[in-house]
């Protein structure tokens, strides 16, 4: 026993000594870091546009036009350049926003064997569905990512996701990805006006509300130079979004969950 | 008391060399040091006042957080009636440009480590 005390007390001074070392090395470390000689960024925050508003933010995809350029990849490069989305540069840690899926994969309640070879062939653009009724936001238990009211835009908050992955399982799109490295270096260029993530972080689409809320369309619509992203309001009658779907026979990834997805696909 | 002296002698020799480091301030006539940081390089005013800055800093930024992303409301109207765009990244830096002499300096002195920027970006440390 009377050994012990003294292995303890031997322990205890020791570590007080450190204690008083570490804070003597902190003093002692002080000194001035080398000057920096870049020259200065203008600040990009003055007069903000006016933003874009709509009572329920919806996308459609013409795959008809999609499907001319094969080879097509706008809407994904610059929607992952914008949002500083890493590249892993392999499929089991891919983190993804929009990407391209081939038919049987995207629609695959709607596959068969006898649908014409083009559609077969085609490799259509999916993203996150900004559901009306968002499995994703039923299951997070820390309320990190929620249905805006205002707009219907299924939100993320980074700050708080603690990274348990159960949106990743509830959401049947695929929509979210999960960061299980530290995703900062594998980012080809970094974009100042966008955060990354950190490991242990789930990520999506958000509809661009960063830019909308500076007037602009979403990255992946301005980016498309074949028309056939539409972005819009699905309450107002008059937008184009809503004459497409008038006009033209559409359909829903997986409409039969009663999610309500809300990106049509123009057939 | 049973080896009174002894842990009395101890006791003693226990507290200089935990308060060490204040004693060798003195002695370097650093005892009264605080550090420095930076002056802003551009912007006649700060968003609130400096003094309440330098408090309640941390206050602010969560309260922009919330408010930006939880409430979608990205843009403040100043007193002088200029909208600011409420962002560490892009407001703060933009006139307290440099992050090592303005945040680093008071935070490493203080021994608190803030993770804004596990996800926030510098605009200067990134290259173009």
């Amino acid at each position: 026993m009377s050994v012990e005390r003294r292995k303890f007390l031997k322990l205890a001074g020791l570590a007080a000594l450190g204690v008083a070392g570490g804070a003597t090395g902190r003093v002692l470390a002080e000194d001035s870091p080398a000057v920096d000689t870049t020259p200065a960024r203008a600040s990009d925050t003055d007069s903000p546009r006016a933003p874009l508003t709509a009572k329920r933010w919806a996308m459609v995809i013409d795959v008809t036009k999609c499907r001319e350029q094969a080879n097509c990849n706008d809407c994904q490069a610059a929607c992952h350049v914008t949002h500083n989305v890493p590249d892993f540069g392999n499929p089991k840690d891919e983190v993804k926003w929009i990407w391209k899926e081939s038919f049987e994969h995207a629609f695959h309640d709607q596959e068969n064997e006898h649908l014409p070879e083009e559609l077969k062939n085609t490799r259509t653009p999916v993203l996150c569905n900004h559901c009306d009724n968002p499995p994703c936001v039923r299951v997070c238990p820390t309320q990190a990512t929620w249905r805006r009211e205002q707009d219907g835009i299924v939100m993320m908050d980074w700050h708080r996701c603690i990274g348990c992955r159960y949106c990743v399982a509830a959401c049947p799109y695929g929509s979210r990805s999960f960061n299980w490295r530290d995703p900062r270096p594998h980012i080809k260029q970094i974009q100042t006006e966008f955060p990354t993530r950190t490991r242990g972080v789930v990520e999506k689409c958000t509809f661009c509300e960063e830019r909308l809320v500076r007037g602009q369309l979403p990255a992946c619509v301005t980016a498309c130079k074949h028309g056939a992203l539409v972005f819009g309001d699905l309450e107002d009658p008059s937008s184009d979004l809503r004459k497409l779907l008038a006009e033209r026979f559409s359909i829903r990834r997986r409409a039969g969950l009663g999610t309500q997805p809300e990106v049509y696909y123009v057939l | 008391m049973h080896n009174g002296g002894k842990i009395i002698i101890g006791l003693v020799i226990f507290l200089v060399l935990i308060t060490f480091p204040i004693w060798y301030n003195v002695a370097n006539d650093r005892a009264g040091y605080s550090p420095e940081i930076e002056k802003a390089a551009r912007g006649e005013n700060c968003v609130r006042d400096s003094a309440w800055m330098r408090a309640y800093h941390m206050d602010l930024l969560n309260e922009w957080r919330d408010q930006v992303v939880r409430q979608g409301s990205r843009f403040e109207s100043a007193a002088g009636g200029a909208a600011y765009e409420k962002s560490l990244s892009s407001t703060c830096l933009s006139c307290h440009e440099n992050k090592d002499k303005f945040c680093d300096r008071c935070h490493d002195y203080l021994g608190v480590d803030p993770y804004c920027w596990d996800c926030h970006i510098v605009p200067k440390e990134v290259q173009p």
